[in-house]
């Protein structure tokens, strides 16, 4: 039990003071699981990140749950994970409830529109950072291209999109292994 | 029933977001169109508070997105949802994590999968930002000189090196900051 609750606390301190997710949460990471605790080793908690990111789903929870399940099975998985959303779902759960009557102060209304000036530079920047990483070919820019022009012009849904994509990918590996052979 | 909707919406987008926080915006967008539970003007504000508050950006934004469907027990079966295909594909991968992470064939997958994902998310930031900057709480065209001038200047201060690595929040507080000394 208390381990469970060990993990449970761990994994809220690291959701609860960590801003933006995903990379920007390698170092509480570190520090917590890696410097303090001794869960998992530098090379363990990588490998999670780099699997973590391409298996679906959020990757700070898909981080959790792989340190959870090696420190005690499934349960400890299910109990990191809930660790690592809890402080997401008081925090926005006040937030939500207060947002309508505190955006009626001016000063709050006009801090929300810089914020959401920055997010939009953000993403941007996400975008771009995305394209240098994941763009490396041709095939991989008309892959981005196709995806791109389905979710703009027609009303084909994400998911498909994101089907058809592996299955086009699979497609072209069997095609460069038979003309490699 | 509106929860049992929320499951099975925020499910899939748990399963099909490949590429973490940013990869359910597309997903969020759609939902705003087909179900009408929030407005593609909600979107905006939500990542807006998802980023400058603490947590994974996905989470915040699926507690969010929750309680505009149905309140807080929204926001909690929303989030639920979308953690749960995570935790069953990672307990399965974990079993087989360096056999998975090498297989040819799960590398082809996310091979295709990710210049996608790509493409998706630039197609769901021009909507957004379209949103956010370019459509007044009519719905009509604006065009906000001092706004679309900040964000360039904001995207251009961040191709900087040494600026590169600075984290989110100093932007967002410097973000906040501006709009109340320039009145946003």
């Amino acid at each position: 039990m208390k381990e469970y609750l060990e993990l449970y606390a761990a994994f809220f301190r690291i959701g609860g003071l960590t801003f933006g997710g995903g990379l920007a949460m390698l170092p509480m990471l570190r520090y917590e699981l890696e410097e303090k605790k001794q869960w998992v080793t530098e090379d363990e908690l990588l490998d999670y990140y780099a699997i973590g990111q391409c298996t679906p789903g959020i990757i700070a929870v898909n981080v959790a749950t792989f340190v959870g399940y090696k420190k005690k099975g499934l349960p400890g998985g299910i109990v990191a994970t809930l660790g690592m959303v809890s402080p997401s779902l008081l925090i926005i759960s006040v937030i939500a409830v207060f947002l309508e009557q505190i955006m009626q102060y001016p000063a709050v209304g006009h801090a929300i529109e810089g914020i959401k000036v920055v997010v939009c530079a953000l993403l941007l920047q996400t975008v771009l950072t995305m394209a240098k990483k994941n763009l490396s070919d041709l095939i991989g820019i008309l892959t981005a291209l196709a995806a791109f022009m389905l979710a703009v012009f027609s009303p084909v849904p994400t998911v498909c999109i994101v089907l058809l994509a592996g299955a086009a990918g699979v497609c072209f590996y069997l095609w460069e292994r038979r003309k490699g052979a | 029933m509106i929860f049992l909707q929320l499951f099975i919406e925020f499910f899939q987008v748990g399963l099909f977001a490949i590429g973490g926080g940013p990869a359910t915006i597309p997903f969020l967008m759609e939902l705003a169109d087909r179900r009408g539970w929030y407005t593609r003007a909600d979107v905006a504000n939500m990542l807006a508070v998802s980023e400058s508050t603490p947590g994974p950006i996905g989470i915040n934004m699926a507690t969010y997105a929750g309680y505009h469907a149905a309140g807080l027990a929204g926001g909690l079966v929303a989030t639920l949802s979308l953690v749960l295909p995570s935790i069953i594909v990672v307990i399965l991968v974990a079993r087989v994590l360096k056999s998975f992470a090498e297989n040819p064939y799960v590398n082809a997958v996310f091979g295709g999968i990710r210049p996608a994902v790509t493409g998706l998310i630039a197609a769901a930031v021009l909507g957004l930002m379209q949103t956010a900057m370019f459509t007044d709480e009519n719905g009509a065209w604006r065009f906000p000189i001092v706004s679309v001038a900040l964000c360039a200047a904001f995207f251009a201060a961040m191709q900087i090196g040494k600026l590169r690595r600075l984290h989110p929040v100093f932007w967002l507080i410097a973000g906040a900051f501006l709009g109340v000394v320039l009145k946003l």
